[in-house]
């Protein structure tokens, strides 16, 4: 048993959804729960039909493994196994695997008395994969339109895609979730950066010859004094889960209102903005 | 379901304003004694200010003034100075870089790619002196530099794209056009011309730590916000006094995957995976067209990319359908 040393006393019943005592263990660190069978029943299948998938493909080459989506001729129904048959049952598989995944984070902060923050935060992308695999190909009426699931197969349906509306780059749901992810990772570099700095300070003379490790207001000053304002201990961490899911969010947006809401050239859906000069008839 | 789960500040509390910590003599170059905003408190600290002034950051400003007023007065002068257009069009419109026939020439005329070298080492400037301002704060304040480390990890990213991968390549043409969509246009061309930056590993790379940084900021930011109300906010505290909030904390992610950081060591992921999103973007935007010449071609020569393209699935339309139309 890796019980870390203070771990016993936390280890209490309860907090369980589903299933009463019946599944409350643990398996080596692993809490277990109602939703860490299912979700190891699902991850168990999901897995093995990859791996069938794989056996049933060209190559064993790593990066080249491709399960494949059906062919959109098969419209919202089921394929056979070998032409996106496996596709469909492994999509279900991970949605089930990842719900489950979910839903035993919740009965670990019930056991635990913390907030449910982390399951909702992974509610938002499990949410932006459902979008990917489900609620887009549901719009656009086959489940051809999901993505295969490859390494590096699914950076050629990204590319394929994209290029089917012009150039991506100028969806705007896109450009907004580029900027969140891109300002999540500034925040991120910020945040840890100030944490180590205060905890491993640098030894200087106007400190003495031992650094002491900073606290709190050190953090202020140093955000207050480089760039006007300090968002604080608790804020940031509510800042950095707001531009994190924001980020999964809009690219969730970006990809399902390409195809479904807007079929054309997201270059050409920009020059509106430009011909409002000539039809509002604005003087120069 | 009556927990408190921490969205937002209930009750903000209104003492002095904090002057923050003494650092000798330098305190009378803080601006101003700071000012208290409810909109902020909701989510963070209400108070904004006092900011630090000092040469550095009035200089780096003042640069940025520069390099910004630069851009924008080129932009203005492509529709005749005619406000209107100027709002309207904006996110066309566009400072490029010096034309390829200048080389690396240092001073081309001002209308094909001066006023762009001109811009570009004010923002540079800016950046570096913003850098430095970065370096001395910490260093007043007896930190550590982690922060600047970081800093410096994005502006080698910067300095790749404008500057050392055109003198590598030989012409300030291949720099970054200044510009909304025009930057845009450049990272699409720069990947269609280089044979589909996708098969770029380093690319890869950078991709897996930026969408990484963002999960670890899901990850952390929630971690901290359901454990607040044992203290989990106190970071520094519970790292050097371990507290009940750091013990659930770890052990939620050991219950959950069978692993877990500590309270430091959280934030080193953290530091290494936003630092290296830079890091590892820079050198695969360095390689590109002065190592590489071919993204595919490489892709299928290192097993990357099938070299028969029929293992992948064709991808079907999706802009035929009727929901568009």
């Amino acid at each position: 048993m890796a019980l870390l040393s203070f771990e016993r006393k936390y280890r209490v019943r309860g907090g369980t959804l589903v299933g009463g005592n019946i599944f409350d263990f643990w398996v080596g660190p692993f809490y277990v729960g109602f939703f860490g069978v299912t979700g190891a029943f699902f991850t168990f299948i999901g897995t093995m039909l990859i791996i069938y998938g794989a056996a049933l493909g060209p190559t064993w080459n790593i990066w080249l493994i491709s399960i494949n989506p059906p062919d959109i001729k098969y419209g919202l129904g089921l394929a056979p196994l070998r032409e996106g048959g496996l596709w469909q049952i492994i999509t279900m598989c991970a949605l089930g695997s990842f719900i489950s995944w979910a839903l035993r984070e919740v009965e670990i902060c019930r056991k635990l008395g913390m907030g449910y923050h982390v399951p909702v935060a992974f509610g938002v992308a499990i949410f932006a994969y459902a979008t990917l695999v489900v609620f887009r190909p549901l719009a656009l009426g086959a489940w051809g339109h999901g993505f295969p699931y490859g390494i590096y197969s699914h950076l050629n349906w990204v590319w394929n895609t994209g290029y089917q509306y012009g150039n991506f780059h100028y969806n705007p749901a896109h450009m907004i979730a580029i900027t969140f992810f891109f300002t999540t990772t500034l925040a991120l570099a910020l945040h840890g950066g100030m944490i180590l700095s205060a905890v491993n300070p640098k030894s200087h003379k106007a400190f003495g010859e031992t650094p002491e490790v900073r606290q709190p207001e050190y953090e202020d000053t140093y955000f207050r004094d480089t760039i006007g304002y300090s968002v604080g201990t608790l804020g940031i961490h509510r800042v950095g889960l707001l531009l994190a899911l924001n980020a999964g969010f809009w690219s969730a947006v970006c990809i399902f209102i390409s195809g479904p809401v807007y079929a054309g050239s997201w270059i050409e859906w920009w020059e509106p903005l430009r011909q409002f000069y000539v039809w509002g008839g604005v003087a120069g | 379901m009556n927990q408190y789960q921490n969205i937002f500040t209930d009750i903000q509390i209104r003492g002095p304003l904090e002057a923050g910590v003494s650092i000798g003599r330098e305190n009378g170059d803080r601006a101003g004694t700071g000012s208290f905003n409810h909109l902020m408190g909701r989510v963070g600290n209400a108070q904004i200010g006092p900011m630090y002034l000092g040469f550095l950051g009035v200089a780096s400003i003042a640069c940025f003034v520069v390099a910004f007023v630069t851009i924008g007065l080129n932009m203005w002068a492509q529709v005749g100075f005619n406000p209107v257009r100027f709002v309207l069009e904006l996110p066309w419109l566009s400072l490029d870089p010096p034309l390829e026939k200048y080389g690396l020439r240092v001073m081309p005329p001002l209308k094909e790619g001066g006023w762009w070298m001109i811009a570009g080492f004010f923002l540079t400037a800016s950046i570096l002196l913003w850098w430095t301002r970065m370096y001395r704060r910490a260093v007043a304040l007896g930190l550590g530099l982690h922060v600047c480390a970081a800093f410096a990890a994005a502006i080698w990213l910067f300095l790749v794209l404008g500057f050392i991968r055109p003198v590598l390549m030989g012409s300030w043409s291949e720099a970054v056009p200044f510009g909304i969509f025009t930057h845009l246009d450049w990272t699409n061309n720069f990947s269609l011309q280089w044979g589909n930056l996708f098969w770029n590993p380093f690319h890869a790379l950078s991709i897996v730590f930026l969408y990484g940084s963002t999960l670890l900021f899901a990850m952390h930011g929630a971690t901290i916000l359901a454990t607040a109300r044992y203290g989990g906010d106190r970071e520094l505290e519970q790292i050097t006094d371990r507290g009940t909030a750091s013990e659930r904390a770890a052990l939620f992610w050991r219950w959950t995957m069978g692993f877990n950081a500590s309270m430091e060591s959280i934030h080193r992921w953290a530091w290494w995976f936003a630092m290296l999103t830079t890091l590892t973007g820079g050198i695969g935007i360095l390689i590109t067209g002065t190592v590489v010449d071919d993204w595919t071609s490489w892709g299928m020569k290192h097993g990357i990319v099938p070299v028969d393209f029929s293992w992948w699935p064709e991808t079907p339309d999706s802009t035929t359908s009727s929901w568009g139309q």
